[in-house]
């Protein structure tokens, strides 16, 4: 069931390109209607997952290469499946302002959406790599046409990173393929095959590096802020909300359960550099004069949670990390689309220092409300997803490096810094600028904005008071044959 | 299990409630938010009171909890609870008590205010998270009222949030009590990682029960540290940063930003207390050394804290419990070995605070700025009570220090209220004419303060902690700083009392036009006299002075009652105590102090009440530098700002320059290459064609400038080109070596 995820993205995105050109409205509402049908199917499908691997479809592909079309889903797939499932639909609320070309952005954006879907099911490694290949072009046109600042750049920077993390893991996966024998490229079977330490030792690096890219690992992180800020706002969303994630849950899936050993090797490193990661990201946001800019790197922080999570190799810190990747998807979502969509399309700034004058609290207090609750759930107040997701993170980076875990501890305090300048910067200006320069009328604010903003809102809120729904699908996927690798490598 | 222990979440749950219902109303359902928040506090103060009477019921239950789980991972869990015992009834009694008059007083004070509604909403937040805190079992539960409450306080302090300084305000406020949480968190971690729980009491298998703590002892860390003094120190991280002890006690006095009912609820009774309660109640682990665990079959706390179940005879009870005081107490057959090293730290940083802020008040001229050093020393005062005498010394402090400051602060409120906002003592006197029910209130909480001997609160407990701290085996160091800072407390809150009721009115339109003019006085009389508060202000006044004279009764060295309750055994009335070596000798020496720093500070400032609010302070005249020093606190601030903040500034300006430049020259760099690669082979393309491919090369060109019109898309695509390329190669050698 859950495989319709992918065909009913990609089936709407195949109506929309051949829509007649002009009719807007029915593009958003066939982009929208895809989203949701997706996201239905997604936590459907989900509310009904076996316990353990459920195996969705297994078709011979290129049979001579042992290469099926294998779907497949085990609580991380559903977890992130379902993050992809709202904010696909949240990201077509918050773009239904596009104006140009709006057919080709819903078909791209859709292409995207069901390139992310396939490589959350992916249970073969080749139609994992193909899939996520796909995911990476629509997000260049995405941002080099309807992007705003530098979005040349941004684009170019973002495919070229994407294009050096896939070439590492590509090699590194080939490698795999052919000492294994050259007769499978199914996940769970390369998992018990057993690689030797040697190779996993140098192999274990490349695709984990690889993959990492795309989940913002210092200090290949650059892309991350620039990408964020040239993109239109759905795709900075979706950029963080579930792009990133794609690296992270590469660099689980693969790097991790494929080279255990590889990774109990490197796991200090890692830890460092995700520790690193926090830090760094945290303090770079708080001298940013562009609001997005601080949204941009407050993402590379709070992923260097995800990669820390990882790091630990302990089943508290990777279901820790998997829950951040959930919880930092919607909140990033909720982040870009307040500053992206809700402040930046009616002010036309992102200047903190500009943006004091428009008075935002008083002109649009529900952005405010929404952009408060926001900061909340990103400092990491309980509550909130983000606590959760962060407390197990730490609890498991205790028991592996405790230093990191204090280290980290910096990026929280520095965390809130950044975040409360920018809320009061942007939102909570002084009268007196205010009174003598009293800002432009501003449009109100529209009703699929709100719904979008419900809808992460509610998501981070739930979660953050029962984490169990998410975590009693999450923890069980640790002990399936997919982390016996780790498991008899002391690991876990 | 007892229905009350099950459903004490339902003392927090209340007022969570009316918070949420309040959200939803418009800001103009003025009196309906009242009644809702005003209702849900009363009825989370009945609840409490029936949970209390059955902790203090003889033979009641001394403590029962409940707990569940919330994350399982694996075999790892965290379980959240809450727990009833004599610690957590008494504050949630406090609590709701002290938060209901307050909210009652503050719907007159915040009568005008334009975002009354939303007011109420945020005091109701607090209280829920307050009241979460207080009873929660398990640590992690703590923490994360322990962050709500530091959310409400944020919202509160700033707000005001048009002045830009009250928002400087509450950032400052919550980013440095979030200092502090990182150490607790840390400790909380570390906690876990050892125990494999947060539960505080958990049937002998909580991690402030003999098999944890035990085990906490016997591990060491650095420099030959038991496990469990590190932990305790993480911990007390957070409770200085809460209750604003040296060196985070710097928000605390700018946190007065904050509506003046704010700082009566949070930054005096309730929230800075919660660090004093937070040590209380990790107390067993804070004070657990290999010495003390060993010569009882128990820690002394834990004992205190674990030996009298509900069922235990009251009669072993109390022996137990004489066993534990003495333990304490420190007799002279236990030596200093027995108070462990978190503990000496805990007294040392309160009694250093004690004296510091008392120092600092002495030089301030704000009424509410005063009152806010004043907490700080008076916090510093319960540290070193539970450090020097156990929790029921500290805690006793905590509540009548609660009643009699609230008492201050609101009346504080009510005289800037009928002052018309002016907060300046230098700019008010004689106010004791236009407001007599205020005064009156204001001077039984300025004696309690002090500690005016016999009929106040404030003498009691803090005779105690003076009495506790002249025992203590280990220095007579606090004991010093104790009664010196006793001294000041007399001193400051009589200049306060001098500059704000007596005299005459320096206010008026001497300060409207900012001038001066003396002669204007009878016209400023007329036009701009204080006025006495409206009942539903002064009423509360009342109650709390009440209660700051009687509670003294509770905790006198002849009945100790409220120890006694703490420690869960009962108190008998011995006459004899008062006549036991040193304690009557003590309590004659502190009344001295406390009349000598009145009569300085009546010498300084009563005898000739300032005229001119311009004019030099007496302690001024007389030490002009230290005055400015204390004025100016320390320079604490500006120490911070030119230290932590700047290298702070400074490491994020250099990490983003090194985004900008560096690790992006780097790509840009890398770019540059590969660009230079592209061209280069569409050259040789060009060259090649040149050579004779005439008719292809048209095909090409065409398509070589539709891929130029995307700038930048070249270099993707001849990446991936190679990609391809290589991925056919692999696996053409793949499938040749199969074959």
């Amino acid at each position: 069931m859950l495989a319709w995820t992918v065909y009913l993205s990609f089936a709407s995105a195949l109506v929309l390109m051949l829509l007649p050109k002009g009719r807007v409205d029915l593009a958003r509402g066939v982009g929208l209607g895809g989203a949701l049908a997706g996201a239905v199917v997604a936590f459907a499908g989900s509310m009904m997952k076996q316990p353990g691997i459920q195996e969705i479809c297994r078709i011979p592909w290129i049979p001579s290469l042992g290469i099926n079309f294998h779907f497949a889903a085990d609580g991380i797939s559903v977890t992130l499946v379902m993050l992809t499932g709202i904010a696909a639909v949240v990201g077509v609320l918050f773009s239904w302002n596009i104006g140009e070309r709006v057919k080709e952005f819903f078909a791209f954006y859709m292409v995207l959406i069901g390139g992310v879907y396939g490589v959350f099911l992916s249970f073969d490694l080749f139609l994992l790599f193909v899939f996520y290949e796909i995911a990476i072009i629509p997000k260049y046109f995405l941002i080099a046409i309807w992007g705003s600042t530098n979005r040349e750049y941004g684009a170019m920077k973002l495919a070229l990173y994407s294009f050096v993390g896939s070439a590492m893991v590509l090699v590194g996966l080939i490698a795999a393929y052919v000492v294994s024998g050259g007769t499978t490229t199914n996940l769970i079977e390369l998992a018990q095959f057993g690689f030797s330490k040697e190779f996993q030792y140098w192999v274990f690096p490349l695709v984990f590096v690889g993959f990492a890219i795309l989940a913002g690992l210092w200090p290949f992180h650059t892309w991350a802020p620039t990408g964020h800020v040239a993109a239109p706002t759905a795709v900075s969303m979706l950029l963080a909300g579930v792009v990133m994630k794609l690296g992270a849950y590469g660099a689980l899936r693969v790097a991790i359960t494929l080279f255990p050993l590889g990774a109990q090797a490197w796991q200090t490193e890692i830890g460092f550099l995700a520790c690193v990661g926090i830090v760094y990201g945290a303090l770079v946001a708080l001298v940013q004069r562009d609001f997005k800019f601080v949204i941009g790197y407050s993402s590379v922080s709070h992923m260097g949670f995800v990669l820390l999570g990882l790091a630990t190799l302990n089943e508290i810190g990777l279901s820790g990390a998997v829950l951040q990747m959930f919880s930092h998807g919607v909140i990033a979502g909720l982040l870009f689309a307040v500053v992206g969509r809700m402040v930046y399309d009616r002010t036309h700034t992102r200047e903190l220092a500009v943006l004091h004058r428009f008075n935002l609290s008083r002109s649009l207090p529900f952005v405010a409300l929404t952009f408060v609750v926001a900061s909340a759930a990103s400092m990491g107040l309980p509550g909130f997803s983000g606590f959760v997701a962060e407390l197990q993170v730490f609890i498991g980076a205790w028991r592996a490096f405790p230093v990191f875990a204090i280290f980290s501890g910096v990026g929280l305090l520095v965390g809130v810094a950044y975040t409360l300048r920018a809320l009061q910067k942007a939102f909570f200006a002084d009268p007196e600028l205010e009174t003598e320069t009293r800002g432009p009328v501003l449009d109100p604010i529209s009703m699929p904005e709100k719904c979008g903003a419900m809808i992460l809102m509610a998501a981070t809120l739930i979660i953050g008071l029962y984490p169990r729904l998410l975590l009693d699908l999450i923890v069980p996927s640790f002990s399936s044959p997919l982390f016996d690798g780790l498991r008899n490598g002391a690991g876990l | 299990m007892n229905w009350f222990v099950k459903n004490l979440w339902l003392i927090p749950a209340i007022p969570l409630l009316a918070a949420g219902l309040i959200a939803l109303v418009k800001q103009r359902e003025r009196t309906f938010a009242v009644a809702v928040s005003i209702g849900g506090m009363a009825i989370s103060f009945l609840f409490s009171m029936v949970v209390f009477l059955q902790t203090v019921w003889p033979d009641g239950l001394f403590r029962e909890t409940y707990s569940f789980d919330w994350v399982q991972m694996g075999e790892a869990t965290l379980r959240l609870g809450w727990v009833l015992d004599p610690l957590s009834a008494c504050m949630v009694l406090m609590v709701t008590f002290v938060g209901g008059l307050i909210f009652i007083y503050s719907a007159g004070y915040m009568a005008a205010d334009k975002n009354f509604t939303r007011f109420f909403c945020f005091l109701s937040l607090f209280a829920a998270a307050m009241l979460g805190l207080v009873i929660s079992n398990s640590l992690l539960l703590l923490f994360v009222c322990w962050e709500l409450v530091g959310v409400s306080s944020y919202l509160l302090i700033g707000f005001w949030y048009e002045k830009p300084s009250a928002a400087a305000a509450a950032k400052k406020a919550f980013i440095t009590t979030r200092i502090g949480d990182i150490g607790f968190f840390i400790g909380l971690l570390w906690l876990y990682r050892e125990t494999g729980t947060l539960l505080c009491y958990d049937g002998g298998n909580g991690c402030l029960e003999a098999t944890a703590l035990s085990k906490l002892v016997s591990i060491g860390t650095i420099g030959g540290m038991a496990l469990s003094t590190a932990i305790g120190l993480l911990i007390f991280c957070g409770a200085m940063g809460k209750s604003g002890q040296f060196p985070l006690h710097v928000w605390l006095p700018d946190a007065m930003e904050g509506p003046t009912p704010v700082s009566a609820l949070i930054h005096a009774a309730t929230m800075v207390a919660a660090g004093v309660f937070l040590i209380a109640r990790v107390y067993p682990l804070v004070a657990a050394t290999p010495a003390v665990l060993h010569a009882g079959s128990d820690s002394p706390a834990a004992m205190v804290a674990s030996a009298h179940h509900a069922d235990a005879g009251s009669h072993e009870g109390s022996a137990e419990a004489t066993v534990a005081r003495t333990a304490v107490h420190g007799d002279e057959s236990h030596g200093p070995g027995k108070v462990s090293p978190a503990l000496r730290v805990v007294t040392w940083v309160g009694a250093l605070t004690a004296l510091f802020a008392a120092l600092i008040a002495v030089g301030q001229n704000d009424i509410k700025r005063i009152l806010a050093y004043s907490t700080v020393s008076q916090l510093g005062y319960m540290f070193m009570g539970i450090g020097v005498g156990g929790i029921g010394v500290g805690m006793f402090h905590l509540i009548t220090h609660a009643f009699f400051k609230a008492l201050l602060f609101l009346g504080a409120g009510s005289v800037i209220h009928g002052c018309h906002h002016e907060q300046d003592i230098r700019r008010m006197g004689g106010i004791g004419k236009f407001m007599p029910v205020t005064f009156a209130a204001y001077a039984v909480g300025m004696m309690a303060l002090s500690g005016v001997p016999l009929l106040f609160s404030g003498f009691w407990s803090k005779d105690e902690i003076l009495n506790a701290a002249w025992m203590w085996p280990v220095s007579k160091g606090p004991f010093l700083l104790g009664v010196l800072g006793a001294f000041l407390t007399a001193f400051y809150m009589t200049r306060q009392m001098c500059y704000v009721f007596f005299g005459a009115y320096r206010g008026g339109e001497a300060h409207a036009d900012d001038v001066g003019h003396s002669a204007d006085a009878e016209h400023s009389h007329g036009n701009g006299s204080p006025s006495e508060s409206p009942a539903v202000m002064t009423w509360p006044l009342l109650i709390l002075a009440f209660f700051a004279v009687v509670l003294g009764a509770f905790g006198t060295p002849v009945w100790p009652s409220f120890e006694g309750y703490l420690e869960g055994h009962g108190a008998s009335f011995q006459f004899g105590k008062l006549f036991q070596p040193g304690t009557l000798g003590l309590m004659g020496f502190s009344t001295l102090v406390v009349f000598a720093g009145i009569a300085v500070s009546w010498w300084f400032y009563g005898l000739e009440p300032p005229t001119d609010p311009d004019a030099t302070d007496a302690v001024e005249q007389r030490l002009p530098r230290a005055f400015v020093l204390l004025r100016d606190k320390f320079y604490v601030d500006e120490l911070y700002a030119a230290s932590v903040i700047r290298f702070n500034a400074a490491t994020a300006w250099f990490f983003d320059l090194l985004d900008r430049q560096f690790l992006d020259g780097v790509v840009r760099g890398v770019s540059f290459v590969v660009t230079g690669f592209g061209w280069l082979t569409r050259l040789a393309d060009e060259f090649v064609i040149n050579l004779g491919f005439d008719q292809g090369c048209r095909g090409i060109r065409w398509s070589g400038a539709r891929t130029s019109r995307v700038q930048g898309g070249r270099v993707q695509v001849y990446l991936r080109v190679l990609g391809v390329a290589l991925v056919v190669i692999v696996l053409l050698f793949t499938w040749g070596g199969l074959g």
